[in-house]
Protein backbone atom coordinates (compact mmCIF):
# COMPACT_ATOMS: atom_id res chain seq x y z
CA UNK A 1 0.00 0.00 0.00
CA UNK A 2 1.22 3.47 -0.73
CA UNK A 3 0.65 6.60 1.21
CA UNK A 4 -1.24 8.17 -1.64
CA UNK A 5 0.43 11.47 -1.33
CA UNK A 6 0.60 11.87 -5.06
CA UNK A 7 -2.42 14.03 -5.65
CA UNK A 8 -1.12 17.56 -5.54
CA UNK A 9 -4.37 19.22 -6.45
CA UNK A 10 -6.01 21.14 -3.68
CA UNK A 11 -9.34 19.98 -5.02
CA UNK A 12 -9.79 17.99 -1.85
CA UNK A 13 -9.37 21.06 0.24
CA UNK A 14 -12.54 23.01 0.80
CA UNK A 15 -11.07 26.33 -0.23
CA UNK A 16 -7.54 27.22 -1.13
CA UNK A 17 -6.43 29.03 1.98
CA UNK A 18 -3.65 30.58 -0.01
CA UNK A 19 -5.83 32.95 -1.87
CA UNK A 20 -8.08 34.35 0.77
CA UNK A 21 -8.95 33.89 4.36
CA UNK A 22 -12.42 35.14 5.03
CA UNK A 23 -13.88 35.97 8.40
CA UNK A 24 -15.96 32.81 8.09
CA UNK A 25 -12.79 30.76 7.60
CA UNK A 26 -11.30 32.36 10.67
CA UNK A 27 -14.36 31.61 12.77
CA UNK A 28 -14.41 28.05 11.51
CA UNK A 29 -10.76 27.61 12.46
CA UNK A 30 -11.43 29.07 15.90
CA UNK A 31 -14.39 26.72 16.33
CA UNK A 32 -12.20 23.76 15.35
CA UNK A 33 -9.62 24.76 17.95
CA UNK A 34 -12.30 25.34 20.60
CA UNK A 35 -13.72 21.93 19.71
CA UNK A 36 -10.37 20.30 20.44
CA UNK A 37 -10.36 21.68 23.98
CA UNK A 38 -14.02 21.05 24.69
CA UNK A 39 -13.61 17.46 23.59
CA UNK A 40 -10.63 17.00 25.87
CA UNK A 41 -12.20 18.63 28.91
CA UNK A 42 -14.29 15.69 30.14
CA UNK A 43 -11.28 13.37 29.62
CA UNK A 44 -9.21 15.32 32.05
CA UNK A 45 -10.47 14.41 35.51
CA UNK A 46 -7.99 16.55 37.41
CA UNK A 47 -8.99 19.63 35.50
CA UNK A 48 -12.65 18.87 35.88
CA UNK A 49 -12.06 18.49 39.59
CA UNK A 50 -10.48 21.90 39.63
CA UNK A 51 -13.42 23.31 37.72
CA UNK A 52 -15.98 21.91 40.16
CA UNK A 53 -14.34 21.19 43.50
CA UNK A 54 -12.21 24.28 43.96
CA UNK A 55 -15.10 26.74 43.45
CA UNK A 56 -17.37 24.74 45.74
CA UNK A 57 -14.64 24.78 48.36
CA UNK A 58 -14.17 28.52 48.04
CA UNK A 59 -17.87 29.23 48.38
CA UNK A 60 -18.19 26.97 51.43
CA UNK A 61 -15.01 28.08 53.18
CA UNK A 62 -15.55 31.79 52.87
CA UNK A 63 -19.22 31.62 53.69
CA UNK A 64 -18.89 29.29 56.66
CA UNK A 65 -15.54 30.40 58.09
CA UNK A 66 -15.82 34.16 57.64
CA UNK A 67 -19.60 34.40 57.56
CA UNK A 68 -19.99 34.76 61.29
CA UNK A 69 -17.07 37.11 61.83
CA UNK A 70 -17.44 39.66 59.09
CA UNK A 71 -20.09 42.31 59.09
CA UNK A 72 -20.57 44.61 56.16
CA UNK A 73 -22.55 47.81 56.48
CA UNK A 74 -25.68 47.75 54.33
CA UNK A 75 -25.84 43.96 54.13
CA UNK A 76 -27.71 42.04 56.80
CA UNK A 77 -26.47 38.74 55.42
CA UNK A 78 -22.76 38.40 54.61
CA UNK A 79 -23.53 35.82 51.91
CA UNK A 80 -25.38 38.45 49.89
CA UNK A 81 -22.24 40.57 50.01
CA UNK A 82 -19.73 37.76 49.64
CA UNK A 83 -21.09 35.58 46.86
CA UNK A 84 -20.61 38.00 43.98
CA UNK A 85 -17.02 38.50 45.19
CA UNK A 86 -16.36 34.75 45.32
CA UNK A 87 -17.96 34.24 41.91
CA UNK A 88 -15.87 37.00 40.40
CA UNK A 89 -12.66 35.75 41.98
CA UNK A 90 -13.24 32.18 40.90
CA UNK A 91 -13.93 32.96 37.25
CA UNK A 92 -10.99 35.34 37.13
CA UNK A 93 -8.77 32.63 38.66
CA UNK A 94 -10.18 30.30 36.01
CA UNK A 95 -8.48 32.40 33.34
CA UNK A 96 -5.15 30.89 34.40
CA UNK A 97 -6.13 27.76 32.46
CA UNK A 98 -5.50 29.73 29.31
CA UNK A 99 -1.88 30.45 30.26
CA UNK A 100 -1.09 26.94 31.43
CA UNK A 101 -2.80 25.28 28.46
CA UNK A 102 -0.98 27.42 25.92
CA UNK A 103 2.37 26.91 27.64
CA UNK A 104 1.70 23.17 27.50
CA UNK A 105 0.87 23.25 23.80
CA UNK A 106 3.97 25.31 23.20
CA UNK A 107 6.27 22.93 25.05
CA UNK A 108 4.86 19.94 23.19
CA UNK A 109 5.43 21.51 19.80
CA UNK A 110 1.68 21.71 19.11
CA UNK A 111 1.83 25.46 18.64
CA UNK A 112 4.49 24.95 15.98
CA UNK A 113 2.25 22.47 14.22
CA UNK A 114 -0.72 24.85 14.38
CA UNK A 115 1.40 27.75 13.16
CA UNK A 116 2.50 25.72 10.17
CA UNK A 117 -1.15 25.25 9.09
CA UNK A 118 -2.87 27.67 6.73
CA UNK A 119 -5.26 29.01 9.35
CA UNK A 120 -6.08 32.47 10.63
CA UNK A 121 -3.42 33.82 12.99
CA UNK A 122 -5.96 34.63 15.67
CA UNK A 123 -7.89 31.36 15.41
CA UNK A 124 -5.88 29.34 17.89
CA UNK A 125 -6.13 31.97 20.62
CA UNK A 126 -9.76 32.79 19.96
CA UNK A 127 -10.60 29.09 20.08
CA UNK A 128 -8.60 28.56 23.25
CA UNK A 129 -10.05 31.55 25.12
CA UNK A 130 -13.54 30.66 24.01
CA UNK A 131 -13.26 27.10 25.31
CA UNK A 132 -11.92 28.48 28.58
CA UNK A 133 -14.98 30.72 28.73
CA UNK A 134 -17.20 27.67 28.34
CA UNK A 135 -15.34 26.03 31.21
CA UNK A 136 -15.90 29.12 33.29
CA UNK A 137 -19.62 29.04 32.58
CA UNK A 138 -19.65 25.51 33.94
CA UNK A 139 -17.81 26.59 37.07
CA UNK A 140 -20.19 29.49 37.44
CA UNK A 141 -23.28 27.29 37.34
CA UNK A 142 -21.83 24.96 39.97
CA UNK A 143 -21.00 27.87 42.28
CA UNK A 144 -24.42 29.36 41.85
CA UNK A 145 -26.04 26.09 42.84
CA UNK A 146 -23.93 25.80 46.00
CA UNK A 147 -24.58 29.42 46.90
CA UNK A 148 -28.31 28.84 46.56
CA UNK A 149 -28.12 25.90 48.90
CA UNK A 150 -26.38 28.14 51.42
CA UNK A 151 -29.21 30.63 51.20
CA UNK A 152 -27.93 33.17 48.68
CA UNK A 153 -30.71 34.77 46.59
CA UNK A 154 -30.93 37.26 43.75
CA UNK A 155 -32.64 40.24 45.36
CA UNK A 156 -32.90 42.27 42.18
CA UNK A 157 -34.47 41.72 38.79
CA UNK A 158 -33.87 38.75 36.52
CA UNK A 159 -32.12 41.13 34.13
CA UNK A 160 -29.86 42.14 36.99
CA UNK A 161 -29.06 38.53 37.81
CA UNK A 162 -28.27 37.69 34.21
CA UNK A 163 -26.44 40.96 33.61
CA UNK A 164 -24.26 40.57 36.69
CA UNK A 165 -23.34 37.03 35.70
CA UNK A 166 -22.52 37.96 32.12
CA UNK A 167 -20.44 40.87 33.33
CA UNK A 168 -18.28 38.58 35.46
CA UNK A 169 -17.86 36.09 32.64
CA UNK A 170 -16.98 38.85 30.18
CA UNK A 171 -14.43 40.31 32.58
CA UNK A 172 -12.85 36.89 33.10
CA UNK A 173 -12.76 36.45 29.33
CA UNK A 174 -10.72 39.63 29.00
CA UNK A 175 -8.33 38.17 31.57
CA UNK A 176 -7.97 35.06 29.41
CA UNK A 177 -6.20 37.31 26.90
CA UNK A 178 -3.76 38.51 29.55
CA UNK A 179 -3.16 34.87 30.36
CA UNK A 180 -2.76 33.94 26.70
CA UNK A 181 -0.01 36.51 26.45
CA UNK A 182 1.60 35.21 29.65
CA UNK A 183 1.37 31.58 28.56
CA UNK A 184 3.09 32.34 25.25
CA UNK A 185 5.75 34.47 26.91
CA UNK A 186 7.09 32.61 29.93
CA UNK A 187 8.67 29.57 28.32
CA UNK A 188 7.58 26.63 30.46
CA UNK A 189 4.47 25.09 31.96
CA UNK A 190 5.80 25.50 35.51
CA UNK A 191 6.55 29.16 34.93
CA UNK A 192 3.12 29.66 33.40
CA UNK A 193 1.54 28.14 36.49
CA UNK A 194 3.28 30.61 38.76
CA UNK A 195 3.09 33.61 36.46
CA UNK A 196 -0.60 33.17 35.77
CA UNK A 197 -1.65 32.91 39.40
CA UNK A 198 0.58 34.91 41.69
CA UNK A 199 -0.51 38.40 40.70
CA UNK A 200 -4.20 37.49 40.88
CA UNK A 201 -4.07 37.06 44.66
CA UNK A 202 -3.32 40.68 45.52
CA UNK A 203 -5.58 41.77 42.68
CA UNK A 204 -8.60 39.93 44.02
CA UNK A 205 -7.98 40.30 47.75
CA UNK A 206 -7.07 43.98 47.78
CA UNK A 207 -10.57 44.73 46.59
CA UNK A 208 -14.14 44.90 47.74
CA UNK A 209 -14.68 41.20 47.08
CA UNK A 210 -14.54 40.01 50.70
CA UNK A 211 -14.55 43.08 52.90
CA UNK A 212 -15.44 46.75 52.70
CA UNK A 213 -12.25 48.53 51.51
CA UNK A 214 -12.80 51.30 54.08
CA UNK A 215 -11.70 48.80 56.76
CA UNK A 216 -8.27 48.49 55.13
CA UNK A 217 -5.20 50.56 56.10
CA UNK A 218 -5.45 54.11 54.78
CA UNK A 219 -2.70 53.82 52.19
CA UNK A 220 -4.26 50.69 50.73
CA UNK A 221 -7.79 52.07 50.39
CA UNK A 222 -7.27 54.06 47.15
CA UNK A 223 -5.66 50.99 45.58
CA UNK A 224 -8.58 48.80 46.57
CA UNK A 225 -11.16 51.36 45.47
CA UNK A 226 -9.70 51.86 42.00
CA UNK A 227 -8.87 48.21 41.44
CA UNK A 228 -10.68 47.05 38.28
CA UNK A 229 -11.65 43.95 40.21
CA UNK A 230 -13.40 46.13 42.81
CA UNK A 231 -15.37 47.79 40.02
CA UNK A 232 -16.41 44.38 38.76
CA UNK A 233 -17.41 43.09 42.18
CA UNK A 234 -19.31 46.25 43.09
CA UNK A 235 -21.22 46.24 39.80
CA UNK A 236 -22.14 42.55 40.02
CA UNK A 237 -23.06 42.88 43.67
CA UNK A 238 -25.34 45.83 42.94
CA UNK A 239 -26.98 44.02 40.04
CA UNK A 240 -27.54 40.88 42.13
CA UNK A 241 -28.99 42.83 45.07
CA UNK A 242 -31.21 45.20 43.14
CA UNK A 243 -29.07 48.28 43.77
CA UNK A 244 -27.85 50.97 41.37
CA UNK A 245 -24.72 49.54 39.64
CA UNK A 246 -23.41 52.81 38.19
CA UNK A 247 -20.73 54.05 37.94
CA UNK A 248 -18.98 50.75 38.70
CA UNK A 249 -20.78 49.01 35.86
CA UNK A 250 -19.38 51.45 33.30
CA UNK A 251 -15.91 51.14 34.77
CA UNK A 252 -16.11 47.35 34.72
CA UNK A 253 -17.31 47.31 31.11
CA UNK A 254 -14.59 49.79 30.16
CA UNK A 255 -11.86 47.68 31.76
CA UNK A 256 -13.21 44.56 30.08
CA UNK A 257 -13.06 46.18 26.66
CA UNK A 258 -9.71 47.83 27.21
CA UNK A 259 -8.00 44.71 28.55
CA UNK A 260 -9.41 42.58 25.74
CA UNK A 261 -8.25 44.93 23.00
CA UNK A 262 -4.78 45.52 24.41
CA UNK A 263 -3.98 41.97 25.42
CA UNK A 264 -5.61 40.28 22.42
CA UNK A 265 -3.38 42.43 20.22
CA UNK A 266 -0.31 41.58 22.25
CA UNK A 267 -1.12 37.88 22.49
CA UNK A 268 -1.85 37.45 18.78
CA UNK A 269 1.34 39.30 17.90
CA UNK A 270 3.22 37.07 20.29
CA UNK A 271 1.59 34.00 18.76
CA UNK A 272 2.88 34.78 15.28
CA UNK A 273 6.45 35.09 16.56
CA UNK A 274 6.59 32.53 19.29
CA UNK A 275 8.62 29.39 18.87
CA UNK A 276 9.44 26.47 20.99
CA UNK B 1 12.02 23.06 -11.09
CA UNK B 2 12.94 23.68 -7.50
CA UNK B 3 10.59 22.92 -4.64
CA UNK B 4 12.78 24.84 -2.23
CA UNK B 5 15.04 27.71 -3.06
CA UNK B 6 16.73 29.80 -0.40
CA UNK B 7 19.46 32.35 -0.72
CA UNK B 8 21.50 34.19 1.83
CA UNK B 9 19.39 33.25 4.85
CA UNK B 10 20.62 34.97 7.98
CA UNK B 11 19.13 34.61 11.44
CA UNK B 12 20.71 35.97 14.57
CA UNK B 13 19.65 35.25 18.14
CA UNK B 14 21.13 37.68 20.62
CA UNK B 15 24.84 37.39 19.78
CA UNK B 16 24.74 34.05 17.99
CA UNK B 17 24.40 33.73 14.25
CA UNK B 18 22.24 30.66 13.89
CA UNK B 19 22.24 31.05 10.12
CA UNK B 20 25.00 32.87 8.35
CA UNK B 21 24.04 33.21 4.72
CA UNK B 22 22.61 29.79 3.91
CA UNK B 23 21.77 28.93 0.31
CA UNK B 24 19.67 25.90 -0.55
CA UNK B 25 18.19 24.45 -3.71
CA UNK B 26 16.04 21.35 -3.65
CA UNK B 27 14.82 20.00 -7.00
CA UNK B 28 11.17 18.97 -7.01
CA UNK B 29 10.62 15.34 -6.10
CA UNK B 30 14.00 14.79 -4.47
CA UNK B 31 15.10 14.20 -0.91
CA UNK B 32 17.54 16.67 0.56
CA UNK B 33 19.48 15.70 3.65
CA UNK B 34 20.45 18.66 5.78
CA UNK B 35 23.35 17.36 7.74
CA UNK B 36 25.15 18.91 10.63
CA UNK B 37 25.89 18.62 14.31
CA UNK B 38 23.80 20.12 17.10
CA UNK B 39 23.55 23.86 16.84
CA UNK B 40 24.65 23.94 13.21
CA UNK B 41 21.46 25.76 12.24
CA UNK B 42 19.45 22.91 10.75
CA UNK B 43 16.34 23.53 12.80
CA UNK B 44 16.53 27.28 12.27
CA UNK B 45 16.64 26.66 8.52
CA UNK B 46 13.60 24.39 8.68
CA UNK B 47 11.72 26.91 10.84
CA UNK B 48 12.32 29.65 8.29
CA UNK B 49 11.31 27.45 5.36
CA UNK B 50 8.11 26.41 7.14
CA UNK B 51 7.17 30.06 7.90
CA UNK B 52 7.58 29.69 11.65
CA UNK B 53 10.47 32.11 11.75
CA UNK B 54 11.29 35.19 9.72
CA UNK B 55 14.84 35.48 8.43
CA UNK B 56 16.76 38.64 9.33
CA UNK B 57 17.85 38.80 5.73
CA UNK B 58 17.86 36.62 2.65
CA UNK B 59 14.84 35.06 1.01
CA UNK B 60 13.29 31.69 0.41
CA UNK B 61 10.64 30.20 -1.82
CA UNK B 62 8.88 26.96 -1.01
CA UNK B 63 6.54 25.30 -3.50
CA UNK B 64 6.78 28.44 -5.60
CA UNK B 65 5.79 30.91 -2.89
CA UNK B 66 7.76 33.31 -0.77
CA UNK B 67 7.95 32.17 2.85
CA UNK B 68 7.57 35.68 4.22
CA UNK B 69 5.20 37.48 1.90
CA UNK B 70 3.09 34.46 0.87
CA UNK B 71 3.28 32.50 4.09
CA UNK B 72 -0.30 31.17 3.94
CA UNK B 73 0.22 29.83 0.42
CA UNK B 74 3.36 28.07 1.61
CA UNK B 75 1.57 26.66 4.65
CA UNK B 76 -1.16 25.10 2.52
CA UNK B 77 1.46 23.20 0.49
CA UNK B 78 3.84 21.92 3.13
CA UNK B 79 3.87 19.39 5.91
CA UNK B 80 6.04 19.72 8.98
CA UNK B 81 7.14 17.06 11.40
CA UNK B 82 9.24 18.64 14.10
CA UNK B 83 11.68 17.17 16.54
CA UNK B 84 8.97 16.50 19.07
CA UNK B 85 5.98 14.38 18.20
CA UNK B 86 3.45 17.20 18.13
CA UNK B 87 0.28 15.23 18.75
CA UNK B 88 -2.61 16.09 21.03
CA UNK B 89 -2.13 13.44 23.70
CA UNK B 90 -5.67 13.52 24.97
CA UNK B 91 -7.20 12.90 21.56
CA UNK B 92 -7.15 9.55 19.80
CA UNK B 93 -5.05 8.98 16.72
CA UNK B 94 -8.12 9.28 14.54
CA UNK B 95 -9.23 12.48 16.21
CA UNK B 96 -5.77 13.99 15.77
CA UNK B 97 -5.89 13.31 12.06
CA UNK B 98 -9.42 14.62 11.71
CA UNK B 99 -8.45 17.73 13.63
CA UNK B 100 -5.82 18.57 11.05
CA UNK B 101 -8.36 17.77 8.33
CA UNK B 102 -10.73 20.28 9.89
CA UNK B 103 -8.05 22.93 9.89
CA UNK B 104 -7.59 22.28 6.19
CA UNK B 105 -11.37 22.73 5.87
CA UNK B 106 -12.06 19.26 4.55
CA UNK B 107 -15.68 18.30 4.98
CA UNK B 108 -16.55 15.49 7.36
CA UNK B 109 -16.61 12.53 4.90
CA UNK B 110 -13.35 13.61 3.30
CA UNK B 111 -11.49 14.08 6.53
CA UNK B 112 -12.74 10.81 7.92
CA UNK B 113 -11.75 9.00 4.72
CA UNK B 114 -8.31 10.57 4.74
CA UNK B 115 -7.87 9.72 8.42
CA UNK B 116 -8.76 6.08 7.74
CA UNK B 117 -6.36 5.93 4.84
CA UNK B 118 -3.49 7.30 6.92
CA UNK B 119 -4.29 5.14 9.94
CA UNK B 120 -4.08 2.12 7.72
CA UNK B 121 -0.91 3.16 6.01
CA UNK B 122 0.82 3.95 9.28
CA UNK B 123 -0.29 0.76 10.98
CA UNK B 124 -2.39 2.56 13.56
CA UNK B 125 -5.78 1.03 12.85
CA UNK B 126 -5.89 -1.06 16.00
CA UNK B 127 -5.04 1.85 18.23
CA UNK B 128 -6.95 4.43 16.18
CA UNK B 129 -9.48 5.13 18.90
CA UNK B 130 -7.16 5.05 21.86
CA UNK B 131 -5.88 8.37 23.13
CA UNK B 132 -2.41 9.18 21.89
CA UNK B 133 -1.07 9.37 25.42
CA UNK B 134 -1.07 5.57 25.47
CA UNK B 135 1.00 5.31 22.28
CA UNK B 136 4.61 4.18 22.21
CA UNK B 137 7.31 6.54 20.96
CA UNK B 138 7.33 4.94 17.53
CA UNK B 139 3.53 5.12 17.23
CA UNK B 140 3.56 8.78 18.18
CA UNK B 141 6.11 9.54 15.51
CA UNK B 142 4.03 7.67 12.95
CA UNK B 143 0.94 9.59 13.97
CA UNK B 144 2.94 12.80 13.88
CA UNK B 145 4.12 12.21 10.34
CA UNK B 146 0.63 11.08 9.29
CA UNK B 147 -0.73 14.38 10.61
CA UNK B 148 1.65 16.31 8.41
CA UNK B 149 0.40 14.38 5.37
CA UNK B 150 -3.33 14.98 5.79
CA UNK B 151 -3.53 17.66 3.10
CA UNK B 152 -1.14 15.91 0.72
CA UNK B 153 1.70 18.39 0.95
CA UNK B 154 4.02 18.75 -2.00
CA UNK B 155 6.98 19.54 0.25
CA UNK B 156 7.51 17.70 3.49
CA UNK B 157 9.91 18.93 6.17
CA UNK B 158 11.18 16.39 8.66
CA UNK B 159 13.29 17.72 11.49
CA UNK B 160 15.30 14.83 12.88
CA UNK B 161 12.46 12.36 12.28
CA UNK B 162 14.17 9.40 13.90
CA UNK B 163 15.80 11.05 16.90
CA UNK B 164 15.01 8.98 19.97
CA UNK B 165 13.47 6.07 18.06
CA UNK B 166 14.46 2.47 18.59
CA UNK B 167 16.17 0.75 15.62
CA UNK B 168 13.01 -1.00 14.46
CA UNK B 169 10.91 2.16 14.48
CA UNK B 170 13.72 3.98 12.72
CA UNK B 171 13.72 1.41 9.96
CA UNK B 172 9.96 1.80 9.62
CA UNK B 173 10.31 5.57 9.39
CA UNK B 174 12.92 5.22 6.68
CA UNK B 175 10.58 3.05 4.64
CA UNK B 176 7.85 5.65 5.00
CA UNK B 177 10.14 8.41 3.80
CA UNK B 178 11.29 6.31 0.86
CA UNK B 179 7.70 5.66 -0.15
CA UNK B 180 6.76 9.30 0.09
CA UNK B 181 9.70 10.19 -2.03
CA UNK B 182 8.78 7.61 -4.64
CA UNK B 183 5.29 9.14 -4.70
CA UNK B 184 6.94 12.35 -5.83
CA UNK B 185 6.88 14.30 -2.61
CA UNK B 186 9.84 16.59 -2.10
CA UNK B 187 11.40 15.91 1.27
CA UNK B 188 13.73 18.08 3.29
CA UNK B 189 15.20 16.09 6.09
CA UNK B 190 17.53 17.20 8.86
CA UNK B 191 19.60 14.64 10.59
CA UNK B 192 22.60 14.04 12.75
CA UNK B 193 22.63 10.41 11.72
CA UNK B 194 25.03 9.95 8.90
CA UNK B 195 23.68 6.62 7.78
CA UNK B 196 20.22 8.17 7.59
CA UNK B 197 21.33 10.74 5.04
CA UNK B 198 23.29 8.03 3.27
CA UNK B 199 20.22 5.86 2.91
CA UNK B 200 17.52 8.44 2.20
CA UNK B 201 18.93 11.55 0.62
CA UNK B 202 19.40 12.14 -3.11
CA UNK B 203 21.65 15.00 -2.20
CA UNK B 204 23.17 16.32 0.96
CA UNK B 205 23.98 19.76 2.25
CA UNK B 206 26.42 19.79 5.12
CA UNK B 207 26.07 22.82 7.34
CA UNK B 208 28.21 23.99 10.17
CA UNK B 209 27.80 27.18 12.16
CA UNK B 210 24.90 28.32 10.01
CA UNK B 211 26.57 28.05 6.63
CA UNK B 212 26.89 25.46 3.93
CA UNK B 213 30.29 23.81 3.96
CA UNK B 214 29.65 21.14 1.37
CA UNK B 215 26.98 19.81 -0.94
CA UNK B 216 26.45 17.12 -3.49
CA UNK B 217 25.41 13.52 -3.62
CA UNK B 218 26.54 11.32 -0.82
CA UNK B 219 28.96 9.58 -3.18
CA UNK B 220 30.44 12.85 -4.35
CA UNK B 221 31.05 13.87 -0.80
CA UNK B 222 32.73 10.61 -0.02
CA UNK B 223 34.95 10.94 -3.03
CA UNK B 224 36.10 14.34 -1.86
CA UNK B 225 37.95 12.85 1.04
CA UNK B 226 39.65 10.11 -0.85
CA UNK B 227 38.64 6.84 -2.32
CA UNK B 228 38.08 3.32 -1.13
CA UNK B 229 40.13 1.49 1.43
CA UNK B 230 40.79 -2.17 1.84
CA UNK B 231 40.39 -3.55 5.32
CA UNK B 232 42.08 -6.86 6.07
CA UNK B 233 41.67 -8.83 9.29
CA UNK B 234 43.87 -11.79 10.10
CA UNK B 235 43.73 -14.20 13.01
CA UNK B 236 47.31 -14.24 14.21
CA UNK B 237 49.13 -10.96 14.96
CA UNK B 238 52.48 -12.63 14.32
CA UNK B 239 51.58 -12.85 10.63
CA UNK B 240 51.17 -9.08 10.40
CA UNK B 241 54.53 -8.38 8.81
CA UNK B 242 54.09 -10.95 6.05
CA UNK B 243 50.54 -9.73 5.43
CA UNK B 244 51.86 -6.20 4.95
CA UNK B 245 54.36 -7.50 2.48
CA UNK B 246 51.74 -9.45 0.56
CA UNK B 247 49.43 -6.42 0.31
CA UNK B 248 52.22 -4.00 -0.67
CA UNK B 249 51.91 -4.30 -4.48
CA UNK B 250 48.09 -3.99 -4.39
CA UNK B 251 47.60 -0.74 -2.49
CA UNK B 252 48.15 2.89 -3.42
CA UNK B 253 49.36 4.29 -0.10
CA UNK B 254 50.71 3.43 3.31
CA UNK B 255 49.30 0.36 5.10
CA UNK B 256 48.14 1.26 8.58
CA UNK B 257 47.05 -0.73 11.57
CA UNK B 258 43.44 0.11 12.38
CA UNK B 259 43.38 2.05 15.62
CA UNK B 260 42.59 -0.16 18.58
CA UNK B 261 43.36 -3.37 16.73
CA UNK B 262 46.40 -5.61 16.45
CA UNK B 263 45.13 -7.75 13.60
CA UNK B 264 43.40 -5.36 11.20
CA UNK B 265 45.13 -3.46 8.43
CA UNK B 266 43.79 -0.52 6.43
CA UNK B 267 45.17 0.81 3.18
CA UNK B 268 43.94 2.97 0.30
CA UNK B 269 43.29 1.24 -3.00
CA UNK B 270 42.39 2.30 -6.48
CA UNK B 271 38.69 2.37 -7.21
CA UNK B 272 37.50 -0.12 -9.77
CA UNK B 273 37.53 -3.47 -8.05
CA UNK B 274 39.41 -6.68 -8.45
CA UNK B 275 41.54 -6.00 -5.42
CA UNK B 276 39.74 -8.26 -2.97
CA UNK B 277 40.34 -11.61 -4.72
CA UNK B 278 43.91 -10.60 -5.43
CA UNK B 279 44.43 -9.70 -1.79
CA UNK B 280 42.99 -13.00 -0.59
CA UNK B 281 45.21 -14.92 -2.97
CA UNK B 282 48.31 -12.98 -1.94
CA UNK B 283 47.54 -13.43 1.76
CA UNK B 284 46.95 -17.14 1.27
CA UNK B 285 50.25 -17.47 -0.54
CA UNK B 286 52.18 -15.92 2.31
CA UNK B 287 50.44 -18.15 4.85
CA UNK B 288 48.48 -15.50 6.76
CA UNK B 289 45.19 -16.87 8.06
CA UNK B 290 42.56 -14.45 6.76
CA UNK B 291 39.56 -13.69 8.91
CA UNK B 292 37.97 -11.04 6.72
CA UNK B 293 38.65 -8.80 3.76
CA UNK B 294 36.42 -5.94 2.76
CA UNK B 295 36.44 -2.74 0.77
CA UNK B 296 35.33 0.28 2.72
CA UNK B 297 33.92 3.45 1.29
CA UNK B 298 34.31 6.45 3.61
CA UNK B 299 31.36 7.22 5.88
CA UNK B 300 29.75 10.63 6.14
CA UNK B 301 31.34 10.85 9.54
CA UNK B 302 34.71 10.83 7.84
CA UNK B 303 33.41 13.48 5.45
CA UNK B 304 32.38 15.71 8.29
CA UNK B 305 35.65 15.30 10.08
CA UNK B 306 37.65 16.18 7.04
CA UNK B 307 35.46 19.18 6.20
CA UNK B 308 35.26 20.77 9.62
CA UNK B 309 38.10 19.33 11.61
CA UNK B 310 35.64 18.18 14.24
CA UNK B 311 33.28 15.26 14.48
CA UNK B 312 29.58 15.38 13.85
CA UNK B 313 28.22 14.70 17.29
CA UNK B 314 25.95 11.99 16.08
CA UNK B 315 25.84 10.24 19.40
CA UNK B 316 23.99 12.92 21.31
CA UNK B 317 20.66 11.35 20.43
CA UNK B 318 18.45 13.13 22.84
CA UNK B 319 19.93 16.58 22.88
CA UNK B 320 17.84 19.16 21.15
CA UNK B 321 18.82 22.00 18.98
CA UNK B 322 17.51 25.24 20.33
CA UNK B 323 19.18 27.68 18.02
Amino acid sequence: MTIDNSSRALSDVGSDPATSLTLADGLRDAATEAGRHLRIMPRNPEVLGFVVIQPVMFVLLFSVVFGGAIEVPGFADYDQFLMPGIFAQTVVFGSSFTAVGLAEDLSKGLIDRLRSLPIARSAVLVGRTFSDLVRNVLTFVVMLAVAFVLGFRFEGSIAGAIGGSLLMLAFSYSFSWIQAWIGLSVGSVEAANAASFTWMFPLTFVSSAFVDPSTMPGWLQPVAKHNPFTRLTNAARALYNGLDPSPDLWWALGWTGLITVIFATMAIRRFSQVSK
Amino acid sequence: MYAVRASGLVKTYDQTRALDGLDLEVPTGTVLGLLGPNGAGKTTAVRILTTLLRPDSGSAEVAGHDVVTQAQAVRSRIGLTGQYAAVEERLSGRENLELVGSFFRLDRPKRSARANQLLQRFDLVESADRIAKTYSGGMRRRLDIAMSLVARPSVLFLDEPTTGLDPRSRLGMWQVIEELSSDGTTVVLTTQYLEEADRLADSVVVIDRGAKIAEGTVDQLKDRIGGDKIRVSIFDPSNLASAREALGPLVTGPIELESGSTTTLLAPIKAGGGVVPQAIRALDDCGADVRDVEVRRPTLDDVFLSLTGHRAEADTHNSSETS
